[in-house]
């Protein structure tokens, strides 16, 4: 079924489709529409599922772990400084292998304070072990909720489903719904949880001895998702007639391009149509949508590069004292010319001009 | 086996407290009043690391621990998720004073005001012993710890009045000297619906700088002081459970342990005066009670 829908609309129409059981829930600007739509959902009884209206985006993730580990499908979603109040708690959920999935509206982080898009939330929790995927419309938003699930308990990883704040999270666009996601999304039914009749002590202290083989473990497990979430983007692709590139990366118009720009969520949309511009003039450019930000797709990436000259990669983070995060990550994986952008930042509005001049720039903040 | 307490054990032998630990005993005591079908959340303190070192485990109960500061939070989610689940299980949290009255101050608060059906137990060693006792909002005028050397010069948080003020429907004071009260009042707790709060006095050997084999003498002693009167507060209503027939001066229990030697004579009249300010406070509500606010329904 076609619907009109803003981003966070859609995202909680996915957490209906998904039969989510337990929602903390905390207001953040932008990401507060998500919360909403699924506390009417529980309303109207639309959706059979508990909300905790929590005092901060601390208790939220806490909570979620709580709900996760007991054995109940867990959704929450914050943004900006709720992402940040959380840091510690996200190394927690996915040290206990909790499978929660959790929706961020991209939004800059103070000071100054600032409520519109950047990724600079969502690069600052880039080491706490979550799955990070990157969306680029609604409709992508509502499909990944979904996938998301799946990837989260076949792996047993938590997964951040992030969406450019007001750029996307606010937007209306048509969406194509699905009726029932029943032969894809098995249920819940973890077989470590907190269960009377098995007891199970969850949250031990690790002496030096077994930490860091726990660690080891975590780390394989989380390099080893880049096979689940290729599978799972086919297999929807199957089901549901629609695909993301493989699920990691998505290119557009690479294969003869010399010069090739990377980006992350809705950038890459604006991209699409500069790069048909600038192909009008018979200039061979092309385009990387990375998609799984973590784990870092370093084999795709290096193959999907393999022809071009020049890369372009576009940061709405920046890593103070260095350079951009995806810019780093993108030159330790290739020999060939890097150039790192800074743009879009708080909500700073990336038009196609912006994205044309970087075609005589070296890299810098524009 | 101790007159009127239930023989069964859902904390194992084998864990690594100090000898003569008045927490490990309370915890022990507590889970006395559980039965099978419950799930235990604890806070990061002593409790957590004596007695879940990976791959071991001395709770037999499902248990998890996830922080500091977020036990309630936690707890909030295990029964949000045993409701939507259709499960009876009881929810049972074991937090220090840190978590309680510190660091984890909002996430109970909150927990207090969503109503849940979520029983709070606060073993107070009065410090953060875990990390080598330093001072909490928990720790009495007077003593000693690490970060105040030369002593508390100023009142703990009435932990008790902030939870009557949340009008949740059972709250009481317990002590590991009067064992057979601790573990009713815990059972108490977790058969009233709605959120409770229990709050233990548990000596701790090095932080109190007692011997170990002084914790539940010490408790005794406290009750006798009326500096831990036993106390319940059922729907608003205050129940003052033990009176000492001469209430002893506060001196004696002052001098039984290291943490307050050197205390002068008039912080330590300043401290007998608080004391029988709130005796008289609380007293009242003894002989004619009285209701506080509307103690809140449970909406779970």
């Amino acid at each position: 079924m076609k619907k009109i829908a803003e981003a966070s609309q859609a995202i909680a129409d996915a957490v209906q489709l998904c039969d989510v059981k337990v929602v903390p829930m905390f207001p953040i600007t932008p990401q507060t529409h998500i919360v909403e739509r699924i506390a009417d959902k529980i309303a109207n009884k639309t959706l059979k599922a508990k909300s905790i209206l929590v005092e901060s985006e601390h208790s939220a993730i806490s909570a979620a772990i709580g709900a996760s580990a007991t054995g109940a499908r867990t959704f929450t979603a914050t943004s900006s400084q709720g992402l940040a109040l959380m840091h510690e708690i996200l190394f927690i959920a996915s040290g206990l292998r909790l499978p929660i999935v959790m929706a961020v509206a991209n939004r800059a982080l103070s000071s100054p304070i600032n409520i519109w898009a950047d990724h600079s939330d969502t690069m600052a929790q880039r080491d706490t072990g979550w799955i990070q995927l990157y969306c680029e419309s609604s409709q992508e938003a509502y499909d990944t909720i979904i996938q998301a699930y799946k990837i989260a308990e076949t792996c047993s990883i938590p997964v951040m489903v992030c969406i450019d704040g007001f750029t996307l999270s606010h937007l209306w666009e048509p969406i194509e719904t699905i009726k029932s996601i029943k032969q894809f999304l098995p249920k819940f039914n973890p077989e470590n949880k907190l269960n009377p009749n098995k007891p199970i002590t969850l949250g031990a202290i690790a002496y030096p001895e077994h930490y860091q083989i726990i660690k080891q473990q975590q780390q394989k497990d989380i390099l080893n998702s880049i096979q689940t979430i290729k599978k799972v983007n086919s297999e929807f692709k199957t089901k549901f007639k629609r695909n993301y590139g493989n699920g990691l990366i998505e290119t557009y118009k690479t294969k003869d391009a010399e010069i090739i720009y990377l980006a992350m969520g809705t950038t890459c949309g604006t991209l699409r149509v500069t790069i048909d511009e600038l192909r009008k003039n018979n200039k061979k450019i092309g385009l990387i949508k990375l998609k799984t930000f973590r784990p870092f797709p370093t084999k795709e990436l290096q193959k999907a590069i393999k022809n071009a000259k020049i890369i372009k990669v576009i940061d709405r983070a920046v890593s103070y004292g260095n350079q951009g995060p995806l810019f780093t990550e993108i030159k330790a994986i290739t020999d060939k010319e890097v150039h790192g952008f800074i743009t879009g930042l708080g909500g700073k509005d990336i038009t196609i001009e912006i994205l044309k001049s970087m075609l005589n720039k070296k890299g810098g903040w524009i | 086996m101790i007159f009127g307490l239930p023989e069964k054990e859902f904390l194992a032998k084998g864990h690594n407290a100090c000898a003569g630990c008045g927490q490990l005993l309370a915890i022990r005591l507590a889970l006395k009043a559980c039965d099978k079908d419950t799930i235990l959340v604890q806070a990061t303190g002593c409790g957590e690391v004596t007695t879940t070192p990976y791959p071991l485990t001395a709770y037999k109960l499902p248990y998890i621990h996830n922080a500091f500061e977020n036990a309630a939070s936690t707890a909030s989610g295990v029964k949000a998720a045993l409701n939507i689940l259709n499960k009876k299980t009881k929810v049972l949290v074991l937090a220090g004073d840190g978590s309680t009255f510190d660091i984890g101050f909002g996430a109970l608060s909150g927990m207090f005001e969503r109503g849940e059906d979520i029983t709070y137990i606060c073993f107070d060693t009065e410090a953060y012993s875990n990390t080598g006792i330093q001072r909490s909002g928990a720790t009495p005028t007077g003593a000693w710890t690490t970060t105040k050397p030369e002593g508390k010069q100023i009142k703990p948080k009435d932990i008790i009045s902030i939870a009557v003020a949340h009008h949740i429907p059972y709250i009481a004071t317990a002590s590991i000297s009067n064992q057979q009260d601790l573990v009713r009042k815990v059972k108490e707790g977790l058969n009233t619906k709605g959120p409770s709060f229990i709050h233990i006095l548990c000596p701790c050997v090095p932080g109190w700088k007692i011997p170990e084999s002084s914790a539940i003498n010490i408790s005794k002693i406290a009750i006798e002081t009326n500096f831990w009167p036993l106390l319940e507060i059922k729907k608003g209503k205050y129940i003052l459970n033990y009176k000492p027939k001469k209430q002893l001066p506060i001196e004696t229990w002052l001098k039984m342990q290291g943490r307050f030697k050197g205390i002068s004579k008039e912080l330590i009249k300043e401290i007998q005066k608080n004391i029988n300010k709130r005796m008289k406070t609380i007293s009242p509500f003894v002989n004619e009670p009285t209701l506080c606010p509307p103690y809140q329904k449970a909406n779970s």
